[in-house]
């Protein structure tokens, strides 16, 4: 209507080889219904494709979601990636079997927040409304 | 702007939000559109629209043309959030530099668009795509508002989805430029096609246009080369025949829209700074009036406001 109408929007993306997207269409559904506007581009998208989405959709948010274990190779791609098409303001998190050893690595390069199987939805609804860069 | 695909991403933004700036980003563009054609592709949900579109632009890009894509899924009634998922058909289309797709939720505008879809194209248009592609939302029977927005409307259809009732129906079926029979390799194709061109041959008006009725199968790319050469001849046609006078009525239904949303806009600003907006809405809840004399009431107030100023 006459207001202004912001709202969160958010690519949820699956990189790499694995095909069981269940858990990326649990959080994209979870998302969606705490209002926000999810964008989902399917299984196996390589790190270019996941930045290109995110630079065409201008999205807010990013959230990855692996299984197959090459999120050490993947990640930082992508990360390096958004950087150089300038999207470095964009709030990145990730999901799926991410062994706990790995975490402060992916955090380092600027992963914010990793979550497990079993986190609630609402866990991350909330992070996701709170660490969201504040709309210009 | 030219080819700069962080800025179009911004701006469709700045104008999806309703921004500020974002009347100011229209009026600049606008002189620089008008050379895109604009493709509508509608339809009912699930008959194969994103994927249609996902071969379309492959077959254009073999042109050298350059395409941009607006792909429009629903807003949640509730939550008031999206799930846009028209890119999982286009993901080979995704790491092509000639191709821009953007995912945009109705924000609870009807008619199968949103709002902000055709200033979306038109930003498209001023960053020089030669096509655009407006995917709509799974549309029923009375999204039509794709009329307004594209020169070639392409309605896409599946074997079994009615029968010549259904056909004859008004809305969705009057505003093919060109139907597509899709998963035309299904049982019933070609009664779907017939169903469809009867109701088409039963149209008496003299018109220098026949939609013609193409059978396609999208999933293998069988059918898109003549879907192609179709929205190409109507091009043309559009050119050459009846352009200034649709030319005209299109012009006509830009001032009203931008009109409609100007005067509802600035009422319903002024009605909630005067603190009105809630008082009247809950008279409307309480049924001490109704919703057409409450509108006519802030009409003349606001008439008479600005009349004073």
């Amino acid at each position: 209507m006459s207001t202004k109408e912001k709202k969160i929007r958010v690519l949820i993306a699956k990189p790499g080889l694995d095909s069981h997207d269940r858990g990326a269409k649990v959080v994209a559904r979870a998302l969606r219904d705490a209002g926000m506007e999810v964008i989902y581009t399917g299984l196996r998208q390589t790190p270019e494709q996941i930045a290109e989405t995110a630079l065409q959709e201008d999205v807010d948010v990013i959230g990855l979601s692996i299984l197959s274990g090459a999120h050490t190779t993947l990640f930082p791609k992508i990360m390096q990636l958004l950087k150089k098409k300038g999207l470095d303001d964009v709030l990145v998190f990730a999901g799926g079997i991410i062994p706990q050893e790995d975490i402060p690595t992916l955090k380092k390069i600027g992963i914010r927040e990793v979550f497990g199987p079993g986190t609630p939805t609402t866990m991350l609804v909330d992070f996701v409304k709170k660490t969201v860069p504040k709309p210009a | 702007m030219r080819g700069e695909k962080r800025a179009i991403a911004q701006t469709i933004s700045i104008i999806e939000n309703n921004e500020t700036r974002a009347q100011e980003i229209v009026s600049l563009l606008y002189p620089k559109t008008g050379r895109a054609h604009i493709i509508g592709i509608t339809g009912p949900a699930g008959v194969g629209k994103s994927t249609l579109v996902e071969k379309l632009a492959t077959e254009i890009r073999k042109q050298k043309k350059t395409v941009g894509i607006v792909a429009v899924d629903p807003t949640s009634p509730f939550s008031g959030g999206a799930f846009l998922g028209d890119r999982v058909r286009m993901q080979d289309l995704s790491l092509d530099e000639g191709v821009y797709i953007r995912s945009m939720a109705t924000r609870n505008s009807l008619g199968g668009l949103a709002r902000a879809t055709k200033d979306a194209a038109h930003v498209l248009d001023a960053a020089g795509k030669d096509t655009i592609i407006v995917e709509t939302v799974g549309a029923g029977q009375s999204e039509v508002e794709v009329i307004k927005v594209a020169q070639t409307v392409v309605v896409v259809l599946a074997p079994g989805l009615g029968d010549d009732i259904q056909a004859i129906k008004a809305g969705q079926m009057e505003i093919g430029d060109i139907f597509v029979v899709n998963k035309a390799d299904r049982e019933n194709a070609d009664k779907a096609v017939s169903d469809i061109r009867t109701m088409l041959e039963m149209d008496t008006e003299e018109k220098g246009w026949k939609p013609p009725v193409l059978k396609i199968t999208a999933l293998i790319g069988e059918g898109i080369n003549k879907l192609l050469e179709n929205i190409e001849k109507h091009r043309v046609y559009l050119k050459t025949g009846v352009s200034l006078l649709q030319r005209r009525a299109n012009a006509e239904v830009e001032l009203i829209e931008a009109l409609k949303q100007k005067i509802t806009d600035s009422i319903i600003r002024e009605m909630r700074q005067k603190g009105e907006w809630i008082e009247v809405t809950e008279q409307i809840m309480a049924r001490k009036t109704d919703p057409y004399t409450a509108a006519d009431n802030m009409l003349k107030q606001r008439l008479k406001t600005s009349g004073k100023a």
